[in-house]
């Protein structure tokens, strides 16, 4: 089987749910309600075929004259005319006024062939449009007529090979008012505009493409200064890519409590809190660290505008305008209640496609629930952070809580989709309230499990430990109270030491004296009596030498003189 | 019924066909009939073949054929079909009739 060719439509995203782009060669039904924006896809497809494909084509307009056409699409930035001159567009008007019609016989629609034969081949056409071809109905108002016409229109636009948009309006129950649908059987595209919560969403969904595969899902699309531009919201995949790279969330003391690096690049992180725990603050430190490093960086704004945000962020010695003038910076702050929420998910593709961020913030999701169920805005986030993943962009989402009863949970309950996820909480006690900040769960790395007291300083954010002691956990000026205390008799027993040694020293120093004191009367004592031993030595000697004197002159037997001389050495 | 019996006014008659066709070739013997008929002396008939002047269908904002548009006298009108219908052809070209029977019809456009 031949494969099915397709001309590529150059319209974002549109070329990726039909795969490829429209049956070549055949015709295309595009049908919706007024003002879906069926001219302007059809318009658009001609001016992308001629600009980026080189393939001239055919617009017949049953509707708009060729100067409102012109005029409606220089304000998205399509230069018709100059497509004209360059002979790569032909606007064909076809004026039908019902009223100005008199039928007198049998008639054909031979003239709009001619007419757009000689259309496509005077520019070489390869694309065609005909918008939109219920005014015949009203017009001609002779049905069967029309029904045999229309599929010679379409016999004769297929023996032209060129590729055909042929729009028409929606119908109560049918896609088309009168079911035209059945004479183009290759593709069948539709477009609605929704109004939920008073809010309008785009949607386009491919009924039917025979032969090829497509998109099935209703996709969200946008209409802004630069045309049509249809996001492709993938299924949710799991194959993502995983960076081992780590990035700082530009606070020091928080990338030490990640296991000393920060965070993953092209991961989710979650930072919730309730209202002034200093939740933009983080992501500011977090877009200056990103930005610093050269990466580009967007920040979605829900609630507060840029100058509030460079301001606020002034105060605590972040200097974001500097990244927003180097161009790495760029602010996107829209109202979440301003569109619906696929047209917030349809903005922030198409500024992420553009812009090529490393990082974004969104700040907070929870304003999105503002514009639609919980269940809806967890399926749009869980799209948006796929997406962000497999572009391995880092997300930082912030999430506002508005109860201090659920802190360990997030209102719109997306915190299995998160990473990396940080509570910021109030530790309330002694007349404050103190910011605390924890890791909840950061998937993938050691990371710390210790409450940090977190304080906005001039110069940024500072975590500081939190008093753990005889008085429990405690913060703020309790904390300052605990530890001068504790400082205090910290000092005051490290005196009663200093004292009790200069004690000791004092003790041994008198001891000391006293010693030499009783050596010194010791030494003279000692001294008087060897002077009493001398004395009576020499006593027993001279009288020891008497009485040999007088033996000798008694002449007596001479005497043991043991027992005196023994005396005398004893002492 | 301002005219009520002499029309003397001119009439250039242009008849747009693609080739020729069985509705063409009808559309113009039932124009020549017609012309015959009631304007005699005070007509002209141009057959246009587009397959010869493509160009001239989107000038003239030519969408059905066999289409026949009353250039004089002014404004323009445009009818459509193979002219088969002779009542509607002469209430579509604002030919006065001169049958009395035809006068209440006259009044209509």
């Amino acid at each position: 089987m031949q494969h099915l060719l397709k001309t590529p439509t150059g319209i974002k995203g549109l070329d990726e749910i039909t795969d490829g782009g429209l049956p070549k060669g055949r015709p295309t039904l595009i049908c919706g309600g007024t003002g879906c924006g069926k001219t302007l896809l059809a318009m658009e497809f001609l001016v992308r075929g001629a600009t980026q494909f080189n393939e001239a084509g055919v617009f017949m307009s049953f509707e708009e004259k060729p100067e409102e056409l012109s005029s409606n699409f220089a304000s998205l930035r399509f230069d018709l005319n100059d497509l004209i001159d360059q002979k790569l567009l032909s606007i064909d008007h076809v004026k039908l006024e019902p009223s100005e019609i008199e039928i007198t016989g049998d008639y054909d629609l031979e003239g709009l062939l001619i007419r757009l034969d000689y259309a496509i081949d005077s520019i070489g056409a390869k694309r065609v449009v005909i918008d939109t071809l219920e005014v015949l109905f009203f017009g001609l108002n002779d049905e069967d007529l029309l029904r045999s016409e229309l599929r010679r229109l379409f016999s004769f636009l297929k023996s032209k090979g060129v590729t055909a948009i042929i729009t028409a309006e929606q119908g109560e129950k049918t896609f088309t008012r009168f079911g035209l649908e059945e004479y183009v059987a290759d593709c069948v595209i539709f477009l609605s505009h929704s109004v939920s919560h008073q809010i309008a969403t785009r949607r386009i969904r491919i009924v039917k493409y025979r032969g090829s595969a497509h998109g099935t899902s209703e996709y969200p699309f946008l209409i802004d200064e630069q045309g049509f531009s249809v996001i492709p919201i993938s299924e949710l995949t799991l194959d993502h890519p995983a960076s081992n790279e780590r990035i700082s969330t530009g606070i020091l003391r928080l990338d030490t409590m990640l296991g000393n690096k920060g965070y993953f690049r092209g991961s989710s992180v979650l930072v919730t809190g309730t209202s002034g725990t200093g939740k933009s603050s983080l992501a500011a430190h977090f877009v200056n660290a990103s930005c610093a490093r050269g990466e580009r960086c967007i920040y979605f704004a829900f609630e507060e505008s840029q100058n509030q945000i460079i301001r606020n962020m002034h105060s605590i010695g972040i200097n974001l305008n500097q990244w927003v003038e180097q161009g790495l910076l760029k602010f996107q702050n829209t109202r979440s209640t301003l569109y619906g929420l696929e047209m917030h998910l349809v903005v922030m593709y198409k500024l992420i496609d553009e812009f090529k961020p490393s990082s974004v913030i969104l700040d907070p999701i929870s304003n999105l629930v503002e514009t639609a169920s919980k269940p809806e805005v967890k399926y749009m986030l869980s799209r948006l952070i796929d997406h962000l993943k497999t572009q391995e962009i880092t997300a930082l989402c912030i999430d506002l809580t508005s109860s201090k009863e659920e802190k360990e949970g997030t209102d719109i309950n997306i915190s299995s989709l998160m990473d990396t996820w940080l509570l910021l909480q109030i530790m309330q006690g002694s007349g404050e309230r103190n910011r605390g900040l924890y890791i909840l769960k950061s998937r993938g790395m050691a990371h710390s499990n210790q409450v940090r007291e977190f304080i906005l300083m001039d110069d940024g954010i500072q975590l500081r430990d939190v008093y753990i002691g005889s008085g429990g956990v405690l913060t703020g000026s309790d904390r300052d109270n605990q530890q001068a205390k504790d400082k205090a008799e910290y000092l005051e027993s490290k005196q009663e030491i200093e004292r009790k040694q200069r004690e000791i020293e004092r003790k041994k120093a008198m001891i000391e004296v006293q010693i030499a004191s009783l050596q010194n009367q010791f030494e003279a004592e000692k001294e008087d009596l060897l002077r009493l031993i001398n004395k009576e030595k020499l006593r027993n000697e001279l009288l020891l030498q008497d009485q040999l004197d007088m033996s000798k002159l008694r002449q007596a037997d001479p005497t043991p003189k043991s027992s005196n001389s023994s005396e005398g050495s004893y002492q | 019924m301002s005219h009520p019996t002499h029309d003397t006014r001119q009439y250039l008659l242009r008849l747009y066909v693609a080739g020729q066709t069985p509705k063409s070739i009808s559309a113009f013997a039932n124009l020549k009939n017609i012309c015959e008929e009631h304007l005699q002396g005070r007509y002209q008939i141009e057959v246009i073949d587009l397959l010869i002047n493509p160009t001239l269908a989107k000038d003239e904002q030519i969408f059905a054929l066999p289409t026949l548009i009353r250039k004089l006298p002014e404004p323009v009108i445009k009818i459509i079909g193979d002219l088969s219908n002779t009542e509607r052809v002469l209430v579509g070209l604002d030919i006065k009739v001169l049958a009395p029977e035809h006068g209440l019809k006259n009044a209509q456009p």
